[in-house]
């Protein structure tokens, strides 16, 4: 957890007006403490995500959201299909087998 | 802003085949070649850029990981950022949409079932077999040996389990239809028993076989004789040779665990108990046995006479 200067310091390239604007446009949410903004892990992850493709893919302040919003559910997809996975372990082995058999292979 | 690309140093659009490619290298490269600007160093920067984004652009697989995004302009590795491991971590969760994709359940993923391509059904139609429930029992040394009928009292139902002979500790049995109940006409999920045994006074497991040790006494180790041995099936009458020593190992054939076409043993060591010691009469006995019997049974094994 890291505050918001913390945060600019560590991204040079990164302007005050921006992250502000980020975390109004809830691209990045930091929890409030004491009234001042803290970042976890995952919103320092965020902040480099979103420089990254703002300079390597030229996006800009209009596709950012719509793009934010398909890794959203890139990721939510795939933490839900983690916990089917995840029970799909605990079955006993020939439960296994079956739904191995069952899922069509690529092309079917 | 967005630093330059090797496209645009080379003057091209991404996506230029690459005989286009070719001859935009071509042309540049002859504009800046520094034999033909002496003094300019200025082209000569160029003309380096140029053929480095010609190097790369110009080999299909150093092309294609450069489109990817693997390489950088200078062919370095790029670093892979590291937004994944967050993202799929337990923090990643308060960026998960709401509303149509939203919550953390598996209520999206479950609907799937019901919306195959031509099926039309909703989810609600669609058959899940019950769950599977977990039991442990525990059964006694015998039962285990020769197999028995248990009763297992559940909270809502009582279930009959027919433990098979010659189970083994931890073993887990399967009772078909007997788990939770499936939903919308689903099969019902399986009842898994695990079977535990306790151990026994006297008998003891060795696979098929089952090992006792055999108390008997002086006289019927000296004399031999017919005794009566427990089994897992009852008493039985076992011929003990004359003049057995303790140790002695003798196999009751087919006493052991009955299975279909395989039958165990049951080994029996003869223990010699000596029993009432302080009787006079025996000790009388050995007094006067001893010494005209000097043979000593630990010769060679080093003890010399130190008795």
């Amino acid at each position: 957890m890291i505050g918001f200067d913390e945060l600019l310091r560590r991204f040079a390239r990164l302007e005050r007006g921006e992250l502000v604007r980020w975390v109004e446009n809830r691209w990045v949410l930091p929890e409030e403490s004491g009234g001042r903004w803290v970042f976890a892990e995952v919103d320092i992850a965020r902040v480099e995500l979103i420089l990254h493709v703002r300079e390597e893919f030229a996006v800009g302040d209009d596709a950012m959201p719509v793009l934010l919003g398909l890794l959203d559910q890139v990721y939510s997809l795939r933490r839900q299909m983690a916990r089917l996975c995840d029970a799909l372990a605990a079955q006993p082995s020939d439960v296994q087998a079956a739904i191995g058999r069952a899922l069509p292979k690529p092309g079917e | 802003m967005a630093a330059q690309t090797l496209y645009d140093v080379l003057g091209v659009k991404r996506g230029t085949s690459a005989d286009d490619i070719r001859k935009a290298y071509r042309k540049l490269a002859k504009e800046l070649h520094p034999d033909l600007n002496p003094n300019k160093p200025e082209a000569e920067a160029r003309f380096k850029s140029v053929a480095a984004a010609y190097d790369i652009l110009s080999d299909p697989e150093k092309k294609s990981r450069y489109d990817r995004g693997e390489i950088d302009e200078s062919g370095a590795e790029r670093p892979r950022y590291s937004y994944r491991p967050h993202a799929e971590g337990a923090q990643g969760r308060k960026y998960s949409p709401q509303g149509e994709m939203g919550g953390e359940d598996l209520d999206d993923i479950l609907a799937m079932f019901g919306r195959r391509p031509g099926g039309g059904r909703g989810r609600s139609s669609m058959a899940f077999p019950g769950g599977d429930r977990m039991f442990s029992l525990t059964v006694d040394f015998v039962e285990a040996a020769t197999g028995a009928r248990k009763r297992l009292s559940l909270p809502d139902e009582t279930l009959d389990v027919t433990i098979p002979a010659g189970i083994d500790e931890g073993q887990v049995l399967r009772l078909k239809g007997k788990g939770d109940p499936g939903f919308n006409g689903g099969p019902a999920g399986d009842a898994l028993i695990e079977v535990h045994i306790a151990p026994h006074p006297f008998f003891r497991r060795d696979g098929d076989n089952i090992r006792l040790d055999l108390p008997v006494t002086v006289a019927e180790a000296v004399l031999g004789g017919r005794i009566a041995v427990p089994t897992v099936t009852g008493p039985v009458t076992m011929a003990i040779p004359k003049g057995s020593d303790a140790g002695t190992q003798l196999r009751l054939r087919g006493k052991g665990i009955q299975r279909k076409g395989h039958e165990g043993d049951q080994y029996v060591t003869l223990r010699i108990v000596i029993g009432d010691s302080g009787d006079p009469e025996l000790a009388k006995f050995f007094e006067t046995w001893a010494e005209q019997h000097k043979g000593d049974p630990r010769r060679g094994m080093g003890t010399g006479d130190a008795s």
